[in-house]
């Protein structure tokens, strides 16, 4: 790719205890557990990452791999919840535009939700209430926010809604959700998460309930809007094809931990981590000639609350008994770098992996 | 799902075992025909529940599948697809049209009738947390089927069903525990092992892998094609994933509102689409390649939303959406034809061949609007391609449409 998306969106250091970092968001050695009946969930475990403005970061890994917690981590949501005495247990630093999130005041970061930082959900026939219109909670997402009347906040529903390509806006704006279809609704969710022009926008698998044609809409949509605004933008999928479409950098999650992140580019071209492997080989692809048969990963993934000591992905590995050295295999892999703003967290000395990848993974994709 | 996979099982009690188990449909024969399918659901509405109109789910489906192949069924939610395998399954009843299997029509057979085919034919479904009863152990659900239909397999149905269990790549060992103790791609297992317990010929499978994760899914489909080879069976695969599809077929059917608009190989229909809608389902699959981020060029952007099966379009069903539609998409629906050997398709427009209605050139309003998103690129390379084709006048030479195609185009790009 160009010049200038690899230099942009850098992938941070791991972080040093120092504040005042130079990144728009800065995430810092996260930390998300969830205490249970049967134990502690540890559902992010330790995550670290950086996003600028106008850049876009992909996260891909597998359900349970910690991808949708992070997010709801960023945007506070789960402190929030009063629900039971259960709250999540959350650690390490989250700096937005020099602000910490999570030692702030609830009140304050509050203020910042919608307005400097909003999220796309999954399904929007469930994050939209279907007792209000779409106009109704759009406006309400709106005046929150901005100190205006009801008129005006309406007709910049009606130009949100224009926005994200509703046909008829001024008349669709009184429908509900259930009036929609589910593009449409999708659609609609994110002229509401946009109307505050936030500067960091969060998608967690925005077009997963939708069918291709449309995920094709919704996705130029999304690349459009980005270029438009310049917000910074986090998609969590876990289609690589989606990401591919729209990340600038890339985070691969496994076990509620990064096992990979760097460019795009690398880590679909040079991956230096035996999961994202896998996750390359399990997938059929249409614009490659046939495949004889895909190489999947063996297993399932792990528990969260008995994460293997060490790699989490050890038990999984196909390469776990390649001898390593000075190796304790009981010590979790720390992300190294392997290439410029590209880490990777594997036992495996760097040569070993690029030697497995050439030779024995990259030709059987 | 639960419940229909139970009613069907229900619907088979005790049957003597003395039915025949004979593998005769040779590879290659027809194994199930279906000929102008329908299905419609009414409508009803007010006290009196008349009927005030029908969803058109499954409309006119001409098909045929052969034993030994895959045939892979894609196409957008809503389009009937999902309907069409409960129907050749006949856990709904037809309004109309015809299904023979193995040259019986089973079309209108009752409950009795429907039960010696039902060891024949067998169903693996998408939702393999839905599809299994969670108050059952493993070894309960497995070996319904020999209960219901009385049969006892050689050496005991218990080390049957420990053998189905290790044949799926389970442990033979849990055939005491339930489903909640597996994850989602073992619970998927354990469904294909319900399906293949009475060594069925045909097997439909409703999205077989989409509840599950990537790496899982992988998992899954080798063992589909695995089991293929070992038992010779044929499959009928219901996906809304073009990739997952491509890889596991030998034919695909492409259907868009309850029709079928494309059936071909799988080879001429990835290399050389010919319906425009299979052409921009194709290209709105996001590829996992960077370097191609953010290439426009390609992509056919389809308007709106797919119409409501209620009141379907007149005429050709995709003519709303449609960049090529004129009047007479509009007017005639266009009949499935085999304009290419192998490739079957309904278009009165279609791509990478010779127009079927030249003298046509108008285009509807509708089409303008949607040629907006269509990119120049593809609608120059596709004038060009009907060009070279009609020059050849239909000589139907595969080889060098394939190529100026855009499939043939990017994978020539690859190397």
């Amino acid at each position: 790719m160009t010049e200038s998306t690899k230099s942009g969106a850098a992938v941070g250091e791991p972080a040093a205890a120092s504040p005042a970092p130079s990144a728009f968001l800065e995430v810092r050695d996260l930390k998300v557990h969830f205490p249970t009946d049967d134990g502690l969930v540890k559902s992010v475990d330790g995550l670290s990452f950086t996003l600028e403005k106008g850049k876009t970061l992909g996260i891909v890994g597998e359900s349970g791999s910690g991808k949708s917690v992070t997010s709801l981590g960023i945007m506070g949501l789960h402190t929030a919840g009063q629900y039971g005495k259960r709250k999540a247990q959350i650690s390490g630093e989250i700096w937005l535009n020099g602000t910490e999130l999570l030692s702030a005041d609830p009140d304050h970061v509050r203020k910042l939700r919608g307005r400097e930082m909003s999220m796309i959900f999954q399904d929007p026939l469930s994050a939209l209430h279907p007792y209000y219109t779409i106009g109704q909670q759009i406006v309400e997402a709106y005046r929150i926010h901005h100190d205006v009347d009801k008129k005006t906040a309406r007709r910049r529903a009606v130009e949100m809604l224009d926005r994200v390509g509703i046909p008829q806006p001024d008349k669709r704006v009184d429908n509900y959700p259930h009036e929609f279809s589910g593009g449409m609704r999708q659609r609609a969710m994110i002229a509401m998460s946009l109307v505050n022009n936030p500067e960091l926008l969060i998608a967690d698998e925005p077009t997963t309930a939708l069918d291709v044609t449309v995920q094709a809409q919704i996705l130029d949509l999304i690349r459009d809007l980005q270029k438009e605004f310049g917000s910074a933008v986090i998609i969590i999928t876990h289609d690589l094809g989606v990401v591919a479409e729209l990340a600038d950098d890339l985070l691969v999650m496994y076990g509620g931990r990064c096992v990979e992140r760097g460019p795009a580019e690398k880590v679909f071209y040079e991956p230096r981590h035996p999961y994202t492997w896998g996750l390359l080989g399990s997938m059929p692809r249409l614009d490659r000639d046939q495949q004889e048969r895909l190489i999947p990963v063996k297993g399932s993934p792990p528990s969260l609350i008995n994460i293997p000591s060490g790699c989490a992905f050890n038990p999984r590995c196909p390469y776990a008994d390649v001898p390593k050295d000075n190796v304790t295999r009981t010590v979790r892999p720390e992300l190294t770098e392997v290439g410029s703003k590209h880490w990777a967290a594997c036992h495996m000395s760097q040569e070993q992996r690029e030697r497995i990848w050439t030779e024995e993974i990259a030709p059987k994709l | 799902m639960s419940e229909n996979a139970e009613d069907k099982a229900v619907a088979a009690p005790a049957q003597s075992a003395g039915a025949t188990l004979t593998k005769d449909a040779a590879p290659g024969e027809t194994l199930l025909k279906v000929t102008g399918l329908q299905k419609h659901f009414p409508i009803k509405k007010g006290l009196l529940q008349r009927q005030v109109g029908a969803v058109h789910a499954v409309d006119g489906l001409d098909f045929e599948v052969r034993a030994g192949e895959t045939l892979g069924v894609v196409g957008e939610s809503g389009c009937g697809k999902s309907t069409m395998g409960r129907l050749i399954t006949r856990l709904l009843e037809p309004t109309g049209g015809t299904i023979e299997f193995e040259g019986k029509d089973i079309t209108h057979l009752g409950v009795a009738g429907m039960r010696p085919m039902r060891r024949d034919v067998q169903m693996v479904f998408q939702d393999p947390y839905s599809s299994l009863n969670p108050r059952h152990t493993i070894g309960t659900i497995i070996s319904a089927p020999f209960r219901l239909q009385g049969v006892e397999p050689e050496g005991g149905v218990k080390k049957e069903v420990q053998r189905l269990l290790s044949v799926v790549g389970l442990n033979p060992e849990h055939y005491n525990r339930y489903p909640h103790e597996f994850s989602g791609g073992q619970r998927q297992r354990i469904g294909i092992a319900r399906a293949l317990a009475l060594k069925p010929k045909l097997v439909v499978a409703d999205e077989p892998v989409s509840a599950l994760d990537v790496s899982i899914q992988a998992q899954v489909v080798n063992l589909l094609d695995d089991l293929q080879q070992e038992l010779g069976l044929t499959y009928v695969i219901i996906a809304h994933d073009l990739s997952v599809v491509r890889h596991v077929s030998d034919r695909i059917a492409v259907m868009y509102l309850g029709k079928i608009v494309e059936l071909a190989d799988r080879n001429s229909l990835y290399k050389a689409p010919m319906h425009p809608y299979t052409k921009a389902l194709m290209s709105a699959v996001p590829i996992p390649d960077p370097a191609r981020r953010g290439v426009k060029s390609e992509r056919i952007l389809l308007k709106g939303d797919v119409p409501s099966p209620i009141s379907p379009p007149s005429g050709c069903r995709f003519h709303t959406r449609c960049w090529k539609a004129t009047e007479i998409c509009k007017t005639t629906e266009p009949p499935l034809l085999e304009l290419r050997p192998g490739q079957r398709v309904a278009c009165h427009h279609p791509e990478n061949f010779e127009d079927q209605a030249p003298q046509d050139t108008i285009l509807l309003s509708d089409a303008k609007e949607a040629a907006e998103l269509v990119p120049d690129a593809v609608l120059e390379e596709s004038a060009e391609t009907s060009a070279a084709v009609a020059a050849e006048t239909g000589a139907a030479s595969d080889a060098t449409t394939a190529e100026k195609a855009p499939a043939g185009k990017k994978q020539a790009e690859e190397k």
